[in-house]
């Protein structure tokens, strides 16, 4: 499996390729190969000289800790509701866009707004609607009678974390949308006339012949919501800050905690390098899933 | 006929209520900007303000000496500003180039070089976020624009050369082949040929690194402290993080943060969309 390669060719292509093949070993490469590095090390920022090699002590301290797994636990929890929810409201709505009916041109563009506001605008705003004293959920809620008093809703644990869970899935359903709607739109219309000579009913013809369909896209849109899932932290530091009693700590905000609060960053890096292996597994299902794609 | 109705009835419905959640609460965001004080604070909640003003956007925009908050504001979003500029510039000039070599020219290494490049798009801050720092921290960089942009590289630049990749295969091959049978040289061709024919590609692909660049967090919050390089997504998290809040000037910085976002997505709808899908359908 050899290729003739061009001379002048590839000395073009090394030229095109060498000022961003630099910038990225620089900045991402070899930090990443630092982290593992430093991951293997005592390594207070307070003592920053004093910097033994300890070996995989960092990651068995983790492994023994149960405040790590309380946070993997969390972690798995938000990725699978969040993810498995906005994938259901993804293809149900990007179906119903699909209808033709008039003003469905205005909802395309409306429906796009929340995934153009910013990551910690999205948390600023629900944190204000989450709000215990003043809050739009109580208002709403209390005049509607379902509720005779205001509540705190971030106070209790796992109900915060359901909370920030919605603020995601808001936030990030459009990019759902989208995918599903640019696969929709290329199936042709006549395999769903086809479905319905055939005699198959909208729930047949959906699980028949929409779902199959969908599937490359749906599984793309899944692996790549799923690592932002797992790396959530912006809308959980700007909602709850972890809180209240670590229920919405997840594991990254664990090791932000780790290497900017406690400056421990050693056991950082081993938390940021679990992290970073993870989501490589899923970069090379990602990767496989677009492969296999491209081949039929 | 009757069956029909009913069901164009369940679509209005359901197109309502979509929307409805789409819009309410960014919409509530800028109700609550242009309340005044008492109605945001009175219990139960006032969902139509009784005096609407828009004081704060003035406060805000034009009188940011005024309080220690809005000034803060007004320098986090030229700092936001500066930054995804140039790292829009940075990264559209090195991707561009870069996705060429991969979408058109053959080079021993070609495969594992483009796919390592895609997978580091995935990666997140937390990866590289520590040696980084502890190199910052050494010559001097903690809580400069220069650092920020650098660090906005590692996520604009995978996926800039993504998106062009994709971009650049669309366009066909026999406008290159002939402008080099002409006697043009490989860049001649690339500048002049290939690069005004993928001007829309080349477009979204600033759009998306103004975005997301406009939209970071994480390496703004641990790498910058002061005017000299705080970024509006920070600013914005202060308003939230203190104990006596201004949920006002917190709402009114809130909407004007997501303006720019807005407006291009608005504008560049079928570029953002192409964009978004780039990965996850085309391949």
């Amino acid at each position: 499996m050899w290729k003739v390669f061009r001379k002048e060719e590839v000395k073009f292509a090394y030229w095109l390729l060498i000022p961003t093949l630099v910038v990225l070993i620089l900045i991402i490469a070899y930090p990443i190969v630092d982290t593992f590095y430093l991951s293997l090390h005592r390594y207070y920022l307070t003592r920053p000289h004093f910097r033994p090699f300890i070996g995989f002590k960092n990651y068995l301290y983790f492994l023994q800790d149960e405040e790590f797994w309380a946070s993997i636990k969390r972690t798995l929890y938000f990725m699978s509701v969040s993810v498995a929810l906005e994938l259901v409201f993804g293809i149900l709505i990007a179906l119903l866009l699909m209808q033709k009916v008039k003003g469905m041109g205005l909802l395309k563009t409306l429906i796009i707004l929340p995934w153009a506001v910013p990551t910690i605008v999205n948390g600023a705003i629900w944190k204000w609607i989450y709000n215990a004293d003043y809050g739009a959920l109580n208002g709403l809620l209390y005049r509607l009678g379902i509720i005779s008093k205001y509540k705190a809703w971030l106070a209790d644990p796992f109900t915060a974390l359901n909370f920030v869970i919605i603020a995601d899935i808001w936030h990030t359903t459009p990019f759902v949308i989208i995918v599903m709607l640019a696969a929709l739109t290329t199936v042709p219309d006549s395999l769903y006339e086809a479905a319905k000579i055939d005699g198959a009913g909208a729930v047949r013809r959906f699980f028949s012949v929409t779902l199959p369909l969908l599937t490359p896209a749906i599984l793309v849109a899944l692996v790549i919501r799923t690592v932002e899932a797992f790396r959530v932290f912006d809308i959980i530091y700007v909602i709850t800050r972890g809180g209240p009693a670590n229920g919405t700590q997840v594991i990254a905000y664990q090791a932000y905690l780790e290497t900017f609060s406690y400056l421990h960053l050693g056991k950082g890096s081993a938390l940021s390098f679990i992290i970073s292996i993870f989501i490589m597994v899923l970069a090379v299902i990602y990767i496989k899933l677009l492969y296999n794609k491209v081949e039929y | 006929m009757g069956k029909k109705l009913g069901f164009k009835i369940f679509i209005y419905t359901m197109m309502i209520v979509v929307g409805f959640i789409s819009l309410a609460p960014f919409l509530w965001l800028f109700i609550s900007s242009i309340s005044t004080n008492n109605d945001l604070l009175s219990v139960p909640t006032k969902f139509i303000p009784t005096h609407p003003t828009f004081h704060r956007y003035y406060e805000l925009l034009f009188q940011s000496g005024k309080t220690e908050s809005t000034k803060m504001f007004l320098v986090a979003m030229k700092n936001s500003l500066i930054v995804a500029t140039l790292v829009t510039i940075i990264t559209l000039t090195l991707a561009s180039l870069a996705a060429y070599a991969f979408a058109r020219l053959n080079f021993p290494g070609k495969t594992p070089i483009q796919l390592s490049i895609l997978a580091t798009r995935m990666l997140p801050a937390l990866s590289t976020i520590i040696p980084l720092y502890i190199f910052a921290k050494r010559f001097g960089l903690i809580d400069t624009k220069f650092i920020l942009i650098i660090l906005y590289l590692t996520f604009t630049l995978p996926f800039a050369i993504w998106m062009m990749i994709g971009f650049l295969q669309t366009i066909p091959k026999e406008l290159e082949e002939a402008a080099m049978i002409d006697g043009a040289t490989r860049m001649q061709t690339l500048l002049k040929v290939v690069f005004p024919l993928a001007a829309s590609g080349l477009t979204a692909t600033a759009i998306f690194a103004f975005m997301l660049s406009w939209d970071e967090f994480f390496f703004a919050l641990i790498f910058t402290s002061s005017y000299a390089a705080k970024t509006i997504p920070v600013a914005i998290s202060e308003f939230t993080g203190r104990h006596l809040i201004d949920y006002g000037m917190m709402c009114t910085g809130g909407v004007v943060a997501s303006i720019p976002p807005i407006l291009l997505t608005m504008w560049f709808r079928n570029y953002i969309v192409k964009g978004l899908t780039s990965g996850a359908v085309k391949g």
